[in-house]
């Protein structure tokens, strides 16, 4: 058992994904997902969900086989375990909803390559009893889910003046078209950072005062 | 000399045949999930995929009661199974209640600004034209690429294009061209849309490449098609 | 007796750059004057709401970041100026409020502000609203209308995040002649039509709103460069290296391509060359850098128009120019005086 020196309780695991070490706003990590298909609300959901699904089950069965994979062939095993998730919620979602099969296209496959999943198995999975890892990666999974939903909201609402297919305001309302191209994907990513980073320096200074 | 070597103690070197059966058995492991999961999502994924096709075909035809799918392959038209062989074109008749047939659907693609876009189109034979679309899949710019679908005076182009074979029933008598918006003058052209030419293009390629491969397979077989229905 | 002990230089030119930006200011003022008198109400709101909007973003700018007070600087108020001119006449107030937080904070503030841009931030903030609002960006209204001084183009005030207005009664029942609610690069690539070239020098053309006349929008740029405000390599290079790629496609197919005066004096070439390019934070530095500078945005801009997509290109070749200056500036530095070629 390498845990660390301090203990780590279970709802810390959990709640180390969704805020102090975000994957999308703390970490900006598997940003090619975040920008690519957050164009709505229910974009980012099947894809937050999907790679929560992936993580989870990816993370758990790393943890299980973790004394039994020799440290050569980790890599290779982490791979082919994660590839094997990704294929069942390809068929999966397929199964679900072909029209946000349709949508999500070709990153459905992609989450294979989400640096999120292979470096939860490497730093966490791989060291830590399933419990943990599979709370863990459970959290990491809501927290990309809910920066997903941050970014596919507020393009969804100004791009089409939506939220997860429903109108939001009257036949008069100008949709913002930049927001469902990819450069409006980089704007509200921008923006959320500016609002985060912001806020952190704001705290940061109310608590130095 | 040779005991200043410091060899690397054998404990820690794993056996080639460990890291061999452990990959196996992983890969083993993983190759029996997939496959029941697939086994188990295939009616679902199925019944999906026709419920859509059901969708998009009876949007063309409301008329149509019964669908039949077939693939038009180089040696002649066999009823569809599975995915199509590769060179065969997959089409849709569709049949009213009394088992007559009231037109074909197939699907054309090409690339359009963003991506590909995939429309289907109904033919009917009685005129040799087509007499309607329907955009299945794209991911154009909103509020210029989509025109193709809003834009009435573009869809009015397909509600009688001329798609007639030539006399060798070899290929088209004129292929389906997408011309300059304003300059339509046949009934096998197609008026783009001003400002959204890339895609009106893709419109018009992706229906002449489908139609110039498909027609000249359908014709010769199109008394078994009308009788398809009643067998 | 104190001392002070300075590197040199020690003289002040006694030019800083609100003295500047003041005076580019005044250059714009009867451009300004042109389209008022053109488009009357709707230029007069239009151009005041993207002003007060950019000064309003660099207020906010400025107390979120807790830097100095940067609005008496001129700049944004240029900016606010430049967008509004390259906006066409009916767009609705409401987008201009957009365009202008976007130059400032999208093109300016979030680089750190005057001097730290790499971007026109004016440019910045047209094809931010180009992109979002595609159909409201290429909406034209007709100038002369008789009624421009007592009402407003339908279109001018929409109420804020609605679809525009629809002007197209308004047109018809203002109708002047000729127009067609097309620009003559529009017409040119849809429909082969060749504009008259005096059309386009006195302003009844379509576009946008101090894009108009050609002839105005040179003079004002000669007293700048006059006053030397402006280095006169950077317009010179944009419009010369225009003209030569647009006669040497003239020559190579006259039916294919339009002759001369339309790719000099439609659009926004003039207003670009003259106002944009010339930008001192985001153009070289370099003497042989300005002049590479300016051909590429010359080239750019005629290989947009011929063969891109877009009707006009001044907008990005420009941008793309300002995208290019630093490597300009890094591989065309001058020869230090005395140094060997190694």
């Amino acid at each position: 058992m390498t845990m660390g020196a301090k203990q780590v309780t279970n709802m810390e695991q959990l709640l180390e994904g969704i805020w102090k070490q975000n994957p999308v706003f703390v970490m900006t990590l598997g940003m090619c997902p975040t920008l690519a298909v957050t164009v709505s609300g229910f974009n980012a959901l099947g894809m937050g969900v999907a790679t929560t699904f992936v993580l989870v089950c990816s993370a758990g069965l790393i943890s299980l086989l973790r004394n039994f994979i020799p440290k050569e062939v980790r890599i290779a095993t982490y791979i082919v375990i994660i590839a094997t998730f990704v294929t069942l919620v390809d068929y999966i979602i397929q199964a679900v909803s072909l029209a946000l099969y349709d949508a999500l296209g070709a990153f459905i496959q992609l989450i294979v390559v989400n640096c999120i999943i292979l470096g939860r198995a490497e730093a966490h999975a791989a060291k830590s009893p399933s419990l943990p890892a599979v709370l863990n990666a459970f959290g990491m999974g809501v927290g990309f889910t809910i920066g997903l939903l941050a970014l596919g909201s507020v393009r969804e609402i100004l791009g089409a003046g939506k939220l997860f297919g429903v109108t939001l305001f009257g036949a008069d309302f100008q949709p913002w078209v930049v927001m469902v191209l990819p450069p409006g994907g980089f704007f509200v990513l921008g923006a959320w950072l500016l609002l985060f980073a912001w806020w952190a320096r704001r705290k940061e200074a109310n608590h130095g005062a | 000399m040779s005991n200043q070597r410091t060899d690397i103690p054998p404990a820690d070197i794993t056996g080639s045949g460990r890291l061999v059966a452990t990959l196996g058995l992983v890969t083993m492991i993983c190759g029996a999930l997939i496959v029941a999961v697939w086994q188990w999502t295939l009616p679902a994924i199925a019944a999906n995929k026709k419920v859509m096709l059901e969708r998009g075909v009876k949007a063309l035809v409301p008329d149509a009661a019964r669908i039949v799918e077939y693939d038009a392959a180089a040696d002649g038209i066999h009823p569809a199974q599975g995915d199509p062989v590769a060179g065969a074109v997959r089409f849709y008749a569709t049949y009213d209640g009394g088992g007559k047939l009231l037109a074909i659907a197939a699907e054309g693609g090409a690339r359009g600004y963003a991506d590909v876009v995939r429309v289907l189109y109904g033919y009917r034979p009685g005129c040799e034209c087509i007499f309607g679309i329907r955009v299945v899949q794209m991911k154009e710019t909103p509020g210029i690429g989509d025109k193709i679908i809003t834009d009435a005076a573009f869809v009015a182009n397909f509600d009688k294009l001329d798609v007639s074979l030539a006399t060798d029933m070899k290929s088209l008598a004129n292929d389906v061209k997408t011309v300059k918006h304003g300059s339509k003058k046949f009934g096998w052209e197609i008026d783009a849309i001003t400002g959204a030419t890339i895609t009106s293009k893709a419109v018009g390629r992706g229906i002449n490449d489908s139609v110039q491969v498909l027609l000249p397979r359908l014709r010769p077989h199109l008394e078994q098609l009308e009788k398809g229905a009643s067998s | 007796m104190s001392m002070e002990l300075r590197a040199s230089p020690h003289l002040h030119s006694g030019r800083d750059v609100p003295t500047i930006m003041r005076h580019v200011v005044y250059a714009l003022l009867p451009i300004c004057a042109f389209s008022i008198w053109q488009y009357g109400l709707s230029a007069i709101a239009l151009i005041t709401t993207v002003t007060l909007s950019c000064l309003a973003a660099e207020r906010i700018a400025n107390r979120m970041s807790g830097t100095v007070n940067t609005l008496s600087d001129w700049s944004a108020t240029i900016t606010g100026i430049l967008l509004a001119l390259t906006l066409p006449p009916a767009f609705p107030l409401w987008m201009g409020a957009v365009a202008g937080f976007a130059a400032v904070w999208l093109g300016k503030s979030l680089f750190g502000g005057l001097g730290h841009n790499p971007f026109n931030p004016a440019l910045v903030g047209r094809a931010f609203v180009q992109a979002a609002f595609p159909t409201a960006i290429t909406t034209w209204a007709p100038a002369f209308s008789p009624q421009r001084f007592t009402e407003f183009i339908p279109s001018t005030l929409t109420l804020p995040f609605c679809v525009p207005n629809d002007i197209s009664a308004w047109v018809t029942a203002n109708m002047v002649d000729g127009f067609t609610g097309a620009t003559p690069l529009a017409r040119w690539k849809f429909e082969q039509f060749v504009y008259p070239v005096e059309d386009m020098i006195t302003g009844a053309a379509a576009a946008s709103t101090g894009e108009t006349s050609a002839l105005l929008l040179l003079v004002c740029g000669l007293y700048l460069i006059a006053r030397r405000f402006m280095d006169w390599r950077i317009p010179v290079a944009v419009v010369g290296s225009a003209m030569i790629m647009a006669w040497g496609f003239q020559m190579y197919d006259p039916e294919a391509f339009p002759p001369m005066h339309l790719a000099l004096l439609s659009g926004g070439l003039m207003l670009g060359a003259l106002f944009m390019a010339t930008d001192m934070a985001t153009s070289p530095v370099t003497p042989m850098g300005i002049w590479v500078y300016g051909a590429i945005i010359g080239v750019v801009t005629i290989l947009i128009r011929y063969f891109g997509g877009l009707t006009e290109g001044v907008m990005y070749a420009i941008l793309f120019g300002n995208a290019a200056a630093p490597l300009i500036d890094k591989y065309l530095q001058p020869k230090v005086f005395g140094a060997r070629k190694k």
